[in-house]
């Protein structure tokens, strides 16, 4: 085919198509790349780096690296587990996540990714912040404590004229997602419902509605995050 | 030589408790109270929250009663989402909370009673402590800790399927509930093997009462004088002064019967009821307004709702509700151990609700929540195993909570118990010389009675060895005992 390479992926070779992403190629071979900040068909973020593989015995984040011609890539080893835990554990202890009180509780990636990657004690010293809730928008309410600063939602949600309704502000420490004043103002309600759909975590909370779905029916209630995607190559093994 | 006695902590109670008995030259106790010595706050760090936050947050004040919190706080947010109260709901969305809620009640009084009050009776109150305890009821009394273990399993289920989840579920939303009941789930229990379905609970609920008055008529003596005292009760009932643990009114009576609050709309408590601090516990002590500080204080619990209620309507439940009534001549019960008899009585009518919502069509509706228009302030009253349950909030015009006040069983029982302590150091350390360990159970099994969970009135958590110490005037440390 014209517009596919050759690489290899855990030791398999496979073909990947031109441009595309790492962590987009294994996805398409059955292949669950962890990703907190990624959406697929969104231009990737590359800011929370749980993606990351072995790219020819280097680190990349699979979700901002192109295929290559001849690229071998690791995408499971001790060490990546490794690091993979110690990313959600940093965001754990970076933010105040109390998951027994958070509504999205059962269908957040953050939380599913520490079920997944059996994370149990941070190794890294809690660090509490004083972080506000914003509830001044009509639709939505902003929890800082919860956010993860992937910018899912600076990426995916625009109004009608396509302007980004959410942005950053500030910096380090102290950066945080804002819904825009002007932009943000008449935000829809399926426009409010996208952001916190897309919301990775319980930081968007669409206005007055919480815990509808009861505990059995939640997205990763039963399957583990990325099963989606590993059953796929399971069936077509089976097949 | 004055003399203080200190037990810290309480111990088979959920939560930390000190009490400290003051002896005087004599040895005659002058004082003795219950401290409840640990601090949660939820009260403050609630608040900032959005209101549908508050049915999941609150409820883990407790890992006992959670579904008590829940449902409390779900109802004070039907009222500020404008679904009203008790009867606003839709018939699915009420009755799954209630099927909720006995399930509760029934899991959450077999635990009090057979694992944690049991061993008292069962062993005596001076038995080796390392007898008396559950793990003692089994090796001795097979039968009726397996009773105990099955019929809370049986409750724990039916939480399961109400709540998602048999602790710290998230069933009741603001306006209803999250699911129906699926017709398996309702077979599973009315139809289930033996133990576990709603029949066998019933009869075993009778046989747990029949034991407790088989045991009543031979220790007649130590249940109806333990811990006696004449005192105010309060509780909720139905509009028709039926006994109703989800909804009702505020109704109040004195030792003698007489109605001293006279069935008021519990979005008025404050009206009623106030709180008084003492310096010594962070518990607070309710007491109804119009009789002051001094004599206004009440009872909640299994004894106060039988003693409040006109009837029960459930069959079975109501013809032992009838003999509890004629032990005292249709009077207030104001002994302590018959909370007991009163908890009894109440697992056989959740047992008996249970089956009835069970075979109710309307659990299997679609139509879960409702909405009207939304209210700045909100209270929601339940009888929690332990008695009422208060809680009110007030949420902003941008959903979040402002202010939340609980009053939780526990604080309402709170001059009650420590009346209960002190009439039983009274009895059993008066002078006395040295302290003996079953002296001081005596003392604990006076709070168990109440309740084996007093986290939740200040929201402390936990479970330490009892320690004991015997200091004089002077602080001198005479005598000291540990026990794990």
């Amino acid at each position: 085919m014209k517009n596919t390479i050759e690489l290899t992926i855990n030791g398999e070779k496979t073909e990947a198509m031109q441009g595309e992403y790492i962590v987009d190629a294994a996805r398409r071979q059955g292949i669950y790349i962890p990703t907190l900040c990624n959406l697929p068909g969104i231009k990737p973020a590359g800011s929370c780096r749980i993606c990351t593989v072995f790219v020819n015995d280097r680190l990349m984040t699979s979700c901002t690296t192109p295929v290559g011609r001849g690229m071998e890539i690791v995408t499971e080893s001790k060490e990546l587990d490794d690091f993979r835990n110690s990313v959600v554990e940093l965001l754990l202890v970076e933010g105040n996540h109390l998951c027994p009180s958070c509504e999205k509780g059962g269908n957040c990636e953050l939380q599913a990714m520490g079920y997944r990657l059996k994370v149990m004690a941070p190794r890294f010293p809690y660090q509490f912040p004083d972080r506000e809730i914003d509830a001044n928008n009509p639709k939505l309410i902003k929890d800082h404590n919860r956010c993860i600063l992937c910018k899912r939602c600076i990426r995916t949600i625009f109004d009608e004229e396509g302007h980004h309704i959410f942005a950053f502000r500030y910096r380090g420490h102290d950066l945080q997602i804002i819904i825009d004043p002007t932009y943000g103002k008449n935000m829809t309600d399926e426009q409010a419902q996208k952001a916190m759909d897309n919301c990775p975590v319980g930081a968007l909370l669409y206005r007055g509605i919480g815990f509808s779905t009861p505990i059995g029916k939640r997205k990763y209630d039963k399957k583990p995050i990325g099963s989606e995607i590993e059953n796929k190559r399971r069936k077509e093994v089976l097949s | 030589m004055p003399k203080k006695i200190t037990i810290e902590p309480v111990t088979r109670v959920e939560g930390h408790g000190k009490v400290t008995i003051h002896l005087d030259d004599e040895r005659n106790v002058v004082q003795s109270r219950l401290h409840i010595v640990e601090f949660r706050g939820f009260e403050r760090f609630i608040q900032g929250r959005p209101y549908w936050e508050a049915p999941v947050l609150v409820q883990r004040l407790c890992g006992i009663c959670p579904v008590s919190h829940h449902l409390a706080a779900a109802k004070a947010m039907d009222v500020i989402v404008g679904a009203g109260t008790g009867e606003g709901l839709t018939p699915a969305g009420e009755k799954m909370r209630r099927l909720m809620h006995y399930g509760q009640i029934f899991q959450s009084h077999v635990l009090h009673f057979f694992h944690l009050a049991s061993p008292d009776l069962l062993f005596g109150i001076d038995a080796d402590p390392m007898v008396r305890n559950i793990i003692g009821v089994a090796m001795e009394h097979k039968e009726l800790a397996v009773q105990g273990v099955m019929m809370r399993k049986f409750g724990q289920e039916i939480i399961e399927v109400t709540a998602g989840k048999k602790i710290h579920g998230t069933g009741a939303i603001p306006g209803g509930i999250n699911k129906n009941l699926t017709p398996e789930e309702r077979d599973r229990f009315l139809n289930g093997a033996d133990p576990l379905n709603a029949g066998k609970m019933i009869e075993w609920a009778e046989e747990a009462i029949d034991f407790f008055t088989s045991y009543h008529a031979k220790n007649k003596e130590f249940i109806d004088n333990f811990a006696a005292f004449p005192s105010a009760h309060l509780s909720l009932v139905r509009e028709d002064g039926a006994m109703d643990l989800y909804h009702g009114v505020l109704r109040a009576v004195d030792a003698n019967g007489k109605v001293i609050l006279h069935d008021v709309d519990y979005q008025d408590y404050l009206d009623y009821i106030a709180e008084e601090v003492r310096s010594w516990t962070y518990m607070k002590f309710p007491y109804l307004k119009e009789y002051g500080k001094q004599t206004g204080w009440y009872r909640v619990g299994p004894l106060a709702r039988l003693n409040t209620c006109d009837f029960i309507p459930t069959p079975r439940a109501q013809k032992a509700f009838e003999k509890f009534r004629a032990y005292t001549n249709g009077k207030p019960n104001n002994m302590s151990m018959h909370m007991h008899w009163a908890r009894l009585i109440e697992v056989l009518h959740a047992g008996e609700m249970i089956k009835q919502l069970l075979e109710d069509p309307d659990l299997q509706s679609e139509d879960l929540v409702v909405k009207g228009e939304r209210q700045p302030e909100g209270v929601g009253v339940i009888e929690a195993p332990r008695g009422t349950l208060f809680h009110h909030y007030r949420v902003s015009e941008q959903d979040q909570i402002t202010m939340a006040n609980l009053i939780v069983s526990t604080t309402n029982n709170n001059e009650p118990m420590n009346r209960a302590v002190e009439d039983v150091a009274k009895k059993y350390l008066t002078g006395q010389e040295e302290i003996k360990e079953g002296m001081l159970n005596a003392v604990e099994v006076a709070i168990r009675a109440y309740d084996p969970c007093l986290s939740c009135a200040t929201h402390a958590l936990g479970k330490m060895p009892l320690k004991i110490t015997l200091l004089d005037s002077n602080g001198k440390v005479l005598d000291k005992k540990i026990k794990s």
